[in-house]
């Protein structure tokens, strides 16, 4: 679908003839709030999650394969590599469920004024972090 | 659409610079957006330097003397340079604001200045706002109703009723909430923004107003209305002090209601 703001674009310079605008600056020059980040993360994360969906359909496939299969999985999992992912996995896990909480609220109709808006953004980060170290002190202690 | 680079044409370039005058002791730099429609030039970044001891409180005084003393071919809309009239909206050190209302302090280093962002630029800090009004007079901001108004009064509202509409008839149109929205960006040809939604809010809280239905038909629409992802740019940075994204809250709150 063309973008009707294209029309917008041209117009005419002082002897008349036709000119093409220029786009002002836009991410280029805004300075992040920290909503704006926690928002495109929001989003992030759920794609990041979808991904990492991936990886537990692979894992639990894997069991109903066979013993072989199982093992290369197990093995993938608590290599170097594997280990990485399933840490950004927990912490996109943690910082989506959170920040769809904070979604939640709002939607409700509550946090939108300042410094309310902040509180909770900040809020989100630092429960993100917190549950994350917690869930890997928990699943190192029992591994 | 999403696009996160700048089109060719409208990619910023280093321009000139104009030396503070000899002496002068407390100099501030302002780098600001210029695009000429006449030398067929990609838009640039000037660098005036200023004596702080020589220019007003607030960067409109800054550019308002920058056109007067050093550089008149400068272009930008100022009117009422008290925060009411709203034209002097424009990116300021990376934020929506008014200049009149934007103190240089409040500004550490070089006082960045562009025009509201993602628009089209008419010259200079000066944006084409033929969108965001069109947009705006969609939403019939006008009272609408079938009822005859009582023929030696006004129609009357309660205290409480009237309450309902504060933080959103102070609206000024300055559009900085809108331009400052990324899902406004990348698809304000569909989606109304902050400050457009705000002031249908307006109009379906004012208990005199008979459209409310139609008016939530109208915004009932993936892209109108539910563009909004709750960033909350539009009330950080509105110069006001007022809440687009929990007017827009409201109305999606509203919507659900009315389904039972």
């Amino acid at each position: 679908m063309r973008d009707v703001r294209d029309a917008l674009m041209v117009a005419r310079n002082t002897d008349g003839k036709l000119v093409r605008r220029p786009l002002s600056p836009h991410v280029q020059v805004y300075r992040w709030p920290l909503s704006m980040a926690l928002s495109i993360l929001h989003r992030a994360s759920g794609v990041a999650l979808s991904v990492g969906t991936l990886l537990m359909t692979w894992w639990l496939a894997a069991a109903a394969v066979s013993d072989e299969a199982f093992a290369r999985a197990q093995w993938f999992m608590g290599s170097a590599i594997g280990l990485l992912c399933l840490f950004g996995w927990t912490v996109a896990l943690m910082f989506h469920a959170f920040s769809g909480i904070r979604h939640l609220v709002w939607d409700a109709g509550y946090g939108f004024d300042a410094p309310h808006y902040n509180t909770s953004g900040w809020a989100t980060v630092i429960a993100t972090g917190v549950a994350t170290l917690l869930v890997w002190i928990i699943g190192l202690a029992v591994w | 659409m999403v696009a996160f680079n700048l089109p060719l044409n409208s990619r910023i370039g280093q321009g000139q610079t104009f030396k503070a005058p000899a002496g002068a002791k407390r100099v501030r730099e302002f780098k600001i957006y210029r695009w000429n429609p006449d030398d067929g030039k990609n838009p640039r970044t000037d660098t005036y330097e200023i004596d702080l001891d020589e220019c007003g409180p607030m960067v409109l005084d800054a550019l308002i003397k920058i056109k007067n003393e050093v550089d008149p071919t400068l272009t930008f809309r100022r009117s009422c340079r008290e925060g009411i009239c709203g034209s002097c909206a424009m990116n300021i050190d990376g934020g929506n604001t008014l200049a009149c209302l934007k103190p240089i302090e409040e500004v550490r280093g070089a006082v960045r200045i562009s025009p509201l962002p993602h628009m089209p630029v008419v010259k200079d800090l000066v944006p084409d706002l033929s969108q965001v009004y069109a947009q705006f007079r969609s939403i019939k901001p006008w009272m609408q109703a079938e009822t005859p108004a009582p023929p030696d009064a006004e129609r009357l509202q309660s205290k409480e009723e009237r309450a309902k509409l504060d933080g959103m008839w102070e609206c000024i149109l300055c559009f900085c909430c809108s331009t400052a929205c990324p899902s406004y960006w990348w698809n304000g040809d569909r989606y109304l923004g902050p400050a457009v939604l705000l002031a249908a809010y307006r109009w379906i809280a004012d208990s005199r107003d008979e459209a409310t239905g139609s008016r939530l038909d109208e915004l009932e629409d993936p892209f109108k209305l539910y563009r909004c992802h709750t960033i909350m740019n539009c009330t950080d940075t509105c110069p006001k002090g007022l809440n687009p994204a929990k007017a827009i809250g409201a109305i999606k709150q509203m919507i659900v209601e009315r389904q039972g």
